[in-house]
C-alpha cells in the first residue's frame, strides 16, 4: 500500500484582482465574462478543479485496466480503472519532465510508460521504475515521482466526476434534486443503465459557458432552430412533433424549467405529452419522434415480436424530453450525453456522446440490437440539423462581444414578474419554458465560485 | 423540388448489413479494375458530382443517387456498424432529402451565408463491386471551404458504389471518411 501525499495549494496560480460583483447584475452579465482571457485562466482553477467536474463515463472503462483519456479544464487525464478496479483520473504529465505519458486516446495498460526518458508507472500511477537508477542520489520510493492524480473521484450510477478542492462536498450532495431528474433518465432503460456508443463531436469558436447558457434555453428554439423546425414540418402534421412544442406560445405549455441550485438545471417537456392522470403512456414518445432512417422496418419487427409491449419497447428509440444540465460542463439532451470542453477563452468542444440501451436481463427478448439501430438515427438528427446553427450563433455572439463599449449581455427574461415563479422548499425555482431564470442563478452561484479561494490539492 | 418519399422502407437491417459488407470488402488488390476506360468514366462522373456541389445545385446533386440510397460520415476511422454506434451522418434518401431541404430554407444559420467550396477529387481507384456490374470506387478528396472570413479544409477518401442507370453512373451508396473523423469539427454543416 503506498502512501498518499496530499500536496495542496492554497491560493490559485494567477492574482485574480477581478471585481466579479461588478460584472454580474441581477438582470445582466458584463461581456468580460466571455472574453477576458485572465477570467478564463482563473476558472480553469476554481471551476474546472474547484467543483465536481464530469470526466468520463463507466462504460468507457468498463474492466479493470481500462482507460480514456480525458481533461480537467486543459489539464490532461488519464481516466482509468486501475488492476485493483479502482477508478482514478491521472493526470497525464510525467513527473520527471512533464511530457504526456500516454497519447492513445483509450486502451487498456497496467502501466504506462514515458516515451521521452522511458520511466514507467502502475496505473495507480504509483512509480514502477526509472532507468539506470544509480545514476540518481535520489530515493524513488518518495511519492513526488508518482503520477499526480486528482484526489477526489467519484461516479453517480456510471457517471464519473473528479474535483481537487477536499472541502467539496460529497457527489450526491454536490447533485443534489439534480438526482431525481438524472435517476428518472437512467430508470427508463433497462436495468437502469446505458452504454456510450460514440459521439457527434462538434466544436465552436466561443466561450464554453455560451453553450452553457443555452442549455436550458426554450426561448431560442423556434429561432435558432427555424430550419429545423421547417424540416420537420414539411412532412408530417404541424401538431406535437419534437420541437414543435414551442410554436405557438411556448410559455402556456405545460413544460418547465427547473432551476435545481450549484448551477445544475432542468428543462422537462415531458408534461407536454401527459394524459390528464399526469402519466406519459407507452408510445407516447414514438408518438411525437420525428422520422429517422429505419424507423418503418424495424417498428415492423418490433410490433411482430412483441405485440402489445412494442410501444414500450419502441419508445426507447426515441428522444427523452428533458435537458438536465450539471454545472459545469455536462448536459443530458434527449438521449445524448453532451460534455462540453474549453479549450480557451474564445474555443469549445461540444461532445455530444451517443448512447445505446444494454438489455444484460432479457426484457427486449434479443431485440435490443434493432432498437439501438432506430436509436442510433434519432440521436444523429439534432446535431446534424440543430446544433450546427446554435453554434453558429454562439461564434457569432462571440464576434458581436468584440464591441467593447457595449457591455453587457441580457438574461432578465421573467425577472420581477413572480407570478411566473414557483420556489420551492428546497429552495430550487420552476419556471415557463422560455424564461431566464436558470441563467441568472446560475451566475450567481459562478460569481460565488469566483470570488471564492478553494483549496486545491493533487494527490500522489 | 424532388417529390419527397413520406415512407422509407429500404431501410431495413439487410440493407444495413449489405451496406456495410460493400464498403469493407471490396478492395482487394485482385479486385481492382484496370480498364483506363472505366476509370475515367468513374473520374469524369466524381468530377462532375464535385461540381455540382461547389455549384450548390443541390438538387441536381439528389438526382445522381439511385431511389434506395445512402450517404454515410464514419464517426471512426474504422467506419464501424451504424446500427451499434453514432456516425456524423447516415442518411437514407428521405433524410438526405431533409438535409437538402434544410439547406435551401434561408434560415439554417450556419450556411447563412453559404460556405463557398473548391473541391478537389484524384486517386481514383476502380474495383468490382458486390454484385455484377456494380462499380465501387476509391478517390482522395480536399475540400477547402470558406466561410465568414474564415477558410477550412476538409480531407479524407471517399467510396462511392456506382450502378448504370438511365445510361449514366447513379449512387447507390456514399461514404465519407474524414482523416478527423473521430476529432471535434467546426460547424460540418456543408454536404461532403
Amino acid at each position: 500500500m503506498s502512501r498518499i501525499d496530499y500536496h495542496l495549494r492554497s491560493r490559485p496560480r494567477m492574482a485574480d484582482e477581478t471585481d466579479y460583483s461588478a460584472l454580474i447584475h441581477e438582470d445582466r452579465v458584463h461581456r468580460l465574462i466571455y472574453t477576458d482571457p485572465a477570467i478564463f485562466e482563473a476558472e480553469m482553477e476554481k471551476i474546472f478543479g474547484g467543483v465536481w467536474v464530469y470526466l468520463a463515463h463507466e462504460s468507457q472503462v468498463p474492466n479493470n485496466d481500462d482507460f480514456v483519456l480525458g481533461r480537467l479544464g486543459r489539464r490532461p487525464i488519464i481516466v482509468v480503472r486501475d488492476s485493483q478496479g479502482e477508478l482514478r483520473a491521472l493526470f497525464n504529465r510525467c513527473p520527471h519532465r512533464g511530457a504526456t505519458v500516454c497519447r492513445q486516446p483509450v486502451g487498456s495498460a497496467r502501466t504506462f510508460q514515458c516515451p521521452y526518458h522511458g520511466w514507467s508507472f502502475r496505473n495507480s500511477g504509483t512509480l514502477n521504475g526509472v532507468p539506470w537508477p544509480d545514476g540518481y542520489a535520489t530515493d524513488f520510493k518518495d511519492t513526488r515521482f508518482n503520477l499526480a492524480q486528482m484526489p477526489r473521484v467519484e461516479s453517480y450510477r456510471g457517471f464519473i466526476f473528479g474535483t481537487l478542492n477536499l472541502a467539496a462536498p460529497l457527489l450526491t450532495d454536490y447533485l443534489g434534486p439534480a438526482r431525481q431528474p438524472l435517476d428518472e433518465w437512467l430508470d427508463r432503460h433497462p436495468g437502469g443503465v446505458i452504454r456510450l456508443c460514440e459521439a457527434n463531436r462538434l466544436k465552436f469558436k466561443g466561450n464554453w459557458k455560451l453553450a452553457y447558457d443555452n442549455a436550458a434555453d426554450g426561448y431560442h428554439v423556434v429561432f435558432s432552430h427555424r430550419s429545423l423546425l421547417q424540416m420537420e414540418n414539411r412532412l408530417m402534421s404541424e401538431e406535437a412533433k419534437g420541437m414543435a412544442f414551442y410554436k405557438d406560445k411556448p410559455d402556456d405549455a405545460p413544460m418547465y424549467v427547473h432551476y435545481l441550485g450549484n448551477g445544475h438545471h432542468y428543462k422537462n417537456k415531458r408534461p407536454n405529452i401527459c394524459n390528464e392522470d399526469q402519466e406519459v403512456l407507452p408510445g407516447a414518445l414514438w408518438e411525437i419522434e420525428g422520422h429517422f432512417p429505419g424507423m418503418e422496418a424495424y417498428e415492423a419487427r418490433i410490433r411482430d415480436h412483441l405485440g402489445d409491449r412494442a410501444d414500450a419497447a419502441l419508445d426507447l428509440a426515441c428522444s427523452e424530453p428533458v435537458n438536465i444540465n450539471i454545472f459545469p460542463n455536462l448536459s443530458i439532451l434527449g438521449n445524448h450525453i453532451q460534455v462540453f470542453q474549453p479549450l480557451a477563452v474564445d474555443e469549445t468542444d461540444t461532445t455530444w456522446f451517443g448512447t445505446a440501451i444494454v438489455d444484460d436481463d432479457g426484457f427486449l427478448e434479443g431485440l435490443a440490437d434493432d432498437i439501438n439501430a432506430m436509436r442510433m438515427r434519432t440521436q444523429e438528427s439534432f446535431p446534424n440539423f440543430g446544433e450546427v446553427d446554435d453554434l453558429t450563433n454562439f461564434e457569432e455572439i462571440q464576434a458581436g462581444l468584440h464591441v467593447i463599449e457595449d457591455e453587457w449581455v441580457y438574461m432578465h427574461r421573467g425577472l420581477n414578474l413572480p407570478d411566473r415563479f414557483k420556489h420551492l422548499d428546497d429552495g430550487t425555482v420552476i419556471g415557463p419554458a422560455t424564461d431566464e431564470v436558470f441563467m441568472r442563478e446560475t451566475y450567481k452561484v459562478w460569481a460565488d465560485l469566483m470570488t471564492a479561494q478553494p483549496t486545491l490539492a493533487l494527490q500522489r | 423540388m424532388i417529390d419527397v418519399p413520406e415512407t422509407s422502407l429500404y431501410l431495413t437491417d439487410q440493407y444495413y448489413a449489405d451496406t456495410i459488407a460493400a464498403f469493407e470488402d471490396c478492395w482487394e488488390d485482385s479486385r481492382e479494375i484496370l480498364d483506363v476506360g472505366i476509370r475515367n468514366s468513374c473520374r469524369a462522373f466524381l468530377e462532375h458530382e464535385a461540381r455540382i456541389l461547389d455549384e450548390q445545385r443541390l438538387d441536381d446533386w439528389l438526382a445522381l443517387f439511385v431511389a434506395e440510397c445512402a450517404y454515410w460520415i464514419p464517426s471512426t476511422p474504422e467506419a464501424g456498424d451504424p446500427r451499434k454506434e453514432i456516425t456524423i451522418t447516415f442518411d437514407d434518401r428521405r433524410r438526405l432529402e431533409d438535409r437538402v431541404f434544410r439547406l435551401q430554407t434561408d434560415a439554417a444559420w450556419s450556411q447563412q451565408p453559404a460556405s463557398r467550396t473548391s473541391r478537389m477529387i484524384s486517386n481514383v481507384a476502380t474495383f468490382h463491386g458486390p454484385n455484377g456490374s456494380d462499380i465501387m470506387v476509391r478517390s482522395v478528396f480536399q475540400t477547402t471551404e470558406f466561410r465568414r472570413g474564415d477558410t477550412r479544409r476538409f480531407a479524407g477518401c471517399n467510396r462511392h458504389h456506382l450502378r448504370t442507370e438511365d445510361n449514366g453512373w447513379r449512387i447507390v451508396a456514399k461514404q465519407v471518411n474524414l482523416i478527423d473523423c473521430d476529432q471535434n469539427l467546426r460547424n460540418p454543416s456543408i454536404i461532403l
